[in-house]
């Protein structure tokens, strides 16, 4: 079923949480909400539950309009990011809860909550109590308890953000394969950039109470519309310059230029700011159409696989990200080599220069 | 600062230990270089926290001495070892200014005057505080706050060794970034002896120089990143470490060869020969897998987006393989052939490497 959000804002008092927004939420594939704590991720997933009422706009679910009708009333399950279960029930009692409300049958119960105990591989621990667990199963408990009612819109609010790396890894791609072919409403809310591209589906960026771009998440994360889109789809955090075009050429600085594709030749000179991501500036010459760059090294990451150098040109704090082991010292003169035909360019309303 | 020696250290919580469970701590022989930085790795559990508290004079262990320097510190108290310590949570004095945060610690050793300004302002300077130096704490946002913290264990000049416990935890990833280069900056600038312990493999490697991965209370490999990466003592490193982690294959041994069900799969040279009955696995990581024109057949199963590379889940007879691939690279569909990057191909018996 699909989600609409029509004009929706939320204004409590004098502040604006959430600006006019427009969102269609479809049944296939994840929506994944991206943004920074107090981007507004979780108003605006309580303003599609119906735990609060949007200020103007009106919310659509499965063709009707749902504007105000109290969660309660309609078939929509919420999982947060600290996991709430009921400390004095079995596992099995907290993922039946749900349906004791409603009063359903014993034996359908059971075979329900047999059903995705076995998905989420709960079975074993059926009978213990959740302070037994630990935190990724309590979790996966939480997860059952939205998912046994069969609800048609699920609510998914950073719920892996408090568990271990490694238990995040591996809910991370269990998720999408238990929600495939349930026919519900999925949205999931990260400010982790990498989590929202390995989810994949459809991605909202959110800033500040806005959605600066909507779309397929691959999509988006390649070709972001404003830049606003390509700080938040970024981490590390895209590189920025402000580079002038003149001619058929684009100057970073007095030194450093490169020719300017094909592609842009509609481009009007002047100034643009250039965006570019960290693993696209290397340490090494990796094409012949990289232009170099001489920056003082600030400091080296090495993280096994790969290696993350922090360092500074001109008045510019940039990143360059690259495979293998590149050390150096603080204060080191390095090259560093722009892939120029991964730039991004932006123009003076932040929008991006469609080629 | 001080070089500090962990000697046979163990540590159970219960009175009577009897089998090996009953040991929170299992043996701990190690020792931390005078300036060096280092982190403690693990999932929930595995220890990483009791250590801390052992080091810190928390906790007094079962077993073994802690020495700092030549001086053996059991029975001293935290502030007798001169330790700072910076938690999960921010801690500050909200009621104070960002200054009288930073000067607490040297105002409660009774320094005063210049010397007292002259450190608080140097160490803001560092923490790039010090245009906030006159606001409340309470005002400043949860990276602002988790700098206080570092700030004061950083501002006195007697302190024997700072720790950090999961320091990251709270903040926004955006954040994240900088504040994790930014503490690998101050080590470099300080050299006071750091420990790190976290469950995020990427801080924990990006931060030391010298990573000690804990599982079940016992010490599975110490090495720096590099060795961690590229060669993992034990299964369990090289799937903790990394992401996705090694793919552990099972596999037959002939006569130093490594058969893949049935095929031969060139590894480094065995250098022990297993006990008989030993479980034989290959232990290969995904970055050194690439697609071939010939090689071992396997079906493509899944492709994940990562942007800067793809993880592709693949079939090899009943065994999942995945290997990374770069952005841009081709990825066939279906059907292809994988090779093993020889080198970085080891076998292991048991869960220990034997090549």
């Amino acid at each position: 079923m699909t989600l609409i959000l029509k004009d929706v804002t939320l204004k409590v008092g004098v502040d604006t949480h959430i600006y006019p927004t427009d969102l269609e939420l479809g049944d296939t594939g994840f929506n994944i909400l991206l943004g920074t704590t107090l981007a507004g991720k979780t108003t605006l997933m309580q303003l599609m539950a119906g735990l609060i009422k949007p200020t103007t706009g009106e919310v659509w679910f499965g063709g009707k309009n749902v504007t105000g009708v109290a969660v309660q009333k309609r078939n929509v399950s919420m999982v947060h990011q600290q996991f709430i279960n009921y400390p004095n029930m079995t596992v099995f009692e907290n993922i039946a809860s749900p349906m004791r409300v409603v009063g359903m049958n014993k034996a359908k119960l059971n075979q329900r909550v047999e059903n995705i105990a076995e998905l989420l591989k709960m079975t074993p621990m059926l009978g213990r109590n959740p302070g037994e667990l630990s935190g990724g199963q309590q979790q996966r408990t939480a997860l059952a308890r939205a998912l046994v009612k069969d609800a048609d819109l699920v609510l998914l609010d950073e719920p892996l953000a408090n568990l271990d790396f490694k238990l995040r890894e591996e809910l991370r791609e269990e998720l999408p394969k238990i929600f495939e072919n349930r026919g519900c409403c999925v949205v999931y809310a990260t400010t982790e950039p990498m989590e929202a591209l390995l989810l994949g589906g459809h991605t909202a960026n959110l800033y500040q109470g806005r959605i600066t771009q909507f779309g397929k998440t691959d999509k988006i994360y390649r070709t972001p519309a404003n830049l606003k889109s390509a700080e938040v789809f970024s981490d590390p955090p895209m590189n920025i310059a402000t580079v002038t075009k003149r001619e058929n050429h684009v100057f970073l600085n007095d030194t450093v230029s490169w020719p300017l594709d094909k592609k842009y030749r509609k481009m009007v000179d002047g100034p643009y700011t250039l965006g570019i991501r960290p693993h696209h500036v290397s340490p090494m010459r990796t094409k012949g159409n990289s232009a170099e760059i001489n920056g003082k090294v600030l400091i080296t990451e090495l993280g096994g696989s790969e290696s993350t150098i922090h360092f500074n040109f001109d008045a510019l704090s940039w990143v360059a990200q690259a495979s293998g082991i590149h050390s150096y010292d603080r204060d080191a003169l390095a090259s560093f080599y722009v892939q120029t035909d991964k730039c991004l360019y932006f123009d003076s309303n932040q929008q991006l220069v469609e080629p | 600062m001080a070089r500090i020696i962990m000697e046979n250290l163990k540590h159970s919580y219960s009175d009577r230990p009897e089998d090996d469970d009953d040991w929170a701590l299992k043996h701990l022989d190690f020792a931390c270089e005078d300036g060096g930085a280092y982190a403690l790795l693990g999932p929930s559990g595995c220890g990483k926290t009791t250590l801390l508290n052992i080091i810190s004079g928390l906790l007094t262990p079962t077993e073994g001495r802690i020495l700092f320097d030549d001086k053996d510190v059991i029975g001293l108290t935290p502030d007798q070892r001169n330790i700072a310590q910076v938690f999960q949570f921010p801690v500050v004095y909200d009621t104070m200014s960002v200054y009288d945060n930073l000067a607490f610690p040297l105002r409660n050793r009774g320094v005063k005057g210049t010397e007292l300004d002259q450190r608080v302002r140097k160490i803001a300077e560092m923490i790039d505080l010090n245009d906030t130096l006159h606001q409340r704490a309470s005002g400043l946002s949860a990276d602002g706050k988790q700098k206080i913290s570092l700030g004061r264990g950083l501002v006195r000049s007697d302190v024997n060794v700072l720790m950090f416990d999961e320091p990251l935890t709270v903040i926004d990833p955006h954040l994240k970034w900088q504040l994790r280069s930014k503490l690998k900056e101050l080590h470099q600038q300080v050299g006071t002896t750091m420990i790190y312990v976290t469950h995020d493999q990427i801080e924990a490697l990006t931060f030391a120089d010298k990573v000690v991965v804990m599982h079940d209370g016992s010490v599975v490999q110490i090495g720096t990143p590099v060795e961690l990466f590229e060669r993992p003592q034990h299964t369990f490193v090289g799937h903790f470490i990394g992401s996705p982690g090694m793919n552990v294959l099972s596999c037959d041994l002939d006569n130093g060869k490594a058969l893949l069900a049935g095929e031969v799969v060139p590894t480094s040279p065995v250098k022990q020969h297993p006990q008989a009955g030993a479980v034989v696995e290959i232990g290969i990581r995904p970055e050194f897998i690439h697609f071939d024109k010939t090689g071992l057949a396997v079906e493509v199963v899944r492709t994940s987006d990562a942007g800067r590379f793809s993880i592709v889940e693949t079939r090899h007879k009943d065994q999942s393989i995945k290997l990374l691939v770069p952005e841009g690279a081709d990825i066939p569909s279906e059907n292809a052939f994988i090779k093993f990057d020889q080198a970085h191909t080891q076998i292991y018996a048991d869960s220990r490497i034997i090549t």
